[in-house]
């Protein structure tokens, strides 16, 4: 069980003029699938920093699951950034814990279908199959919530949809709170239970809307596409976002 | 047409093949011939050096000066490179650190090899502690100088990867950072052990009654330029098998996951 609750009252850069992010508060609900949807340069990508508590100068709190424990956050970031030198296989197996069996990772390297690669080093493979591979490290640390940020911005349609499904396939197995950054939102549509639409500078939330699509039904691009058109119907804001 | 390409082509590629030997081969011929026009004591043929050569390997005197002389090197050599990697890191990483001590860096960097030499036999006497420290002296601030830009060039992407999974610092330092250190290491590695070898040869000279530089002195005091040029030509196949046995496969290993 994995709540999150979010409250930012200011994260300003040094030698910055505004402020990134203002007075923003998120709070996310155990297993549940949540798409950040924004324009570039909103402050995404700093906002999934300080969860990941790689960024701390920030004023407000973050809390993820209970506190005292350290949650196990698995961090999905715009680039793969594997390490070179390693192969797909010791990439993996870096980030797990010494009693973490290593069938997690055979069993998640036949689902992705990277089993013929493990043992080849990153730069010698695709950038799907490095995006492959990073969605593996992120899911094997068995995360608590499982940070995203526009894992597929540089795949070809064809391939995102191929690791989207896989992704979703893989989180429907073990669920987890997931965070995702987009600023796709027919791919926000198609894999969210809630979205979340943001504003820049400071970064504010605009909207806040549960996706009404089952999970069945989210492979129908008439489906996707009915409910994309309502939202910039319903939401002029949003329009100007993307 | 095309197979006189072919040809032409293949004999380029075997005429680059023996471009290494042809050119040592001139370079014996040059000097065949210069020593025997000058007919002098102070160049020897090529000839007279490869015999006393292989005197000095019979009598163990090469052997024995020469072990003496690698002996001081490894030693000097890794404690330099083991402390220099450690002080560079930490100065890459720290900035306060860094601009507390850069100045101690300068200084260390420009003292004359002789100048820390002199006093390191003047202040702990003529004794090997103290030509190994003056030799460690000299090399260290070069290490940590080169160590301290590719720490400072770490990539910030990688570090923070490791961060959020909780990467140890052994594990950060194992597999994300002397990785990608490695070009600095092998060049600290190269430039010290030339700049070693040099240094030593001079430690030797002024305050050890063994290896290489004592020898030299020596024969310089006799004249004897066919024994210089022998224990030369012993210094310079040493350092070669050292970069074909150990820094070449080094350098392979290092490359084996490039594209």
């Amino acid at each position: 069980m994995t709540d999150v609750q979010i409250t930012i009252t200011n994260k300003t850069y040094p030698n910055a003029l505004q402020p990134t992010i203002k007075d923003l508060q998120l709070s996310l609900t155990s297993n549940e699938f949540i798409c950040l949807v924004g324009a570039s340069g909103c402050g995404k990508t700093t906002l999934l920093n300080c969860l990941a508590g790689l960024d701390k100068q920030y004023d407000g709190e973050i809390c993820v699951g209970q506190q005292h424990t350290t949650p196990k956050i698995g961090y999905i970031f715009q680039n793969p950034r594997l390490l070179p030198w390693r192969t797909v296989r010791e990439n993996i197996e870096l980030v797990l814990e010494p009693n973490q069996p290593p069938s997690v990772i055979d069993a998640l390297l036949d689902f992705m279908q990277l089993t013929q690669a493990q043992h080849e080093y990153p730069e010698r493979l695709s950038v799907g199959m490095n995006r492959r591979v990073a969605i593996i490290r992120a899911f094997a640390v068995n995360p608590d919530l499982l940070l995203m940020d526009e894992p597929f911005v540089s795949l070809d349609p064809p391939t995102a949809r191929d690791v989207r499904r896989l992704l979703l396939q893989l989180w429907q197995q073990r669920p987890h709170t997931v965070l995702f950054v987009t600023h796709d939102l027919r791919e926000a549509i198609t894999l969210a239970d809630r979205l979340i639409f943001l504003a820049s500078t400071p970064m504010q939330v605009i909207s806040d809307i549960v996706v009404p699509i089952p999970r069945m039904q989210r492979h129908d691009e008439a489906a996707i596409e009915g409910f994309r058109q309502q939202l910039l119907n319903d939401y002029p804001a949003i329009k100007q976002l993307l | 047409m095309e197979t006189m390409c072919y040809f032409k082509a293949k004999l380029i590629m075997t005429i680059n093949k023996y471009l290494p030997t042809l050119s040592l081969l001139i370079f014996l011929a040059v000097w065949q011939g210069v020593a025997s026009y000058l007919h002098s004591n102070t160049l020897p043929t090529p000839q007279v050096v490869a015999i006393v050569f292989w005197q000095a390997i019979v009598s163990g005197q090469l052997p024995y000066h020469l072990g003496a002389t690698l002996l001081r090197l490894v030693v000097s050599f890794s404690i330099s490179m083991l402390l220099g990697c450690a002080i560079g890191i930490v100065l890459g990483r720290n900035k306060a650190l860094n601009a507390f001590f850069d100045n101690w860096l300068v200084i260390f960097l420009n003292v004359p090899a002789l100048v820390t030499i002199i006093l390191c036999y003047v202040w702990f006497g003529l004794v090997e502690s103290a030509a190994i420290l003056a030799v460690v002296i000299n090399k260290l601030p070069n290490v940590i100088v080169t160590i301290r830009e590719g720490t400072r060039a770490l990539d910030t992407d990688l570090m923070d990867m490791a961060r959020c999974y909780h990467f140890s610092k052994t594990k950060t330092l194992r597999h994300v950072i002397l990785p990608q250190l490695q070009p600095f290491l092998m060049g600290a590695t190269r430039s010290g052990l030339a700049l070693i070898w040099k240094i030593i040869l001079v430690v030797e000279l002024l305050g050890r009654s063994n290896g290489m530089g004592y020898q030299l002195h020596l024969f310089f005091q006799m004249f004897d330029v066919a024994s210089i040029l022998a224990y030369t030509i012993a210094f310079v196949a040493v350092i070669q098998l050292i970069e074909l046995l150990i820094l070449k496969p080094l350098d392979k290993q290092a490359l084996r996951w490039r594209r």
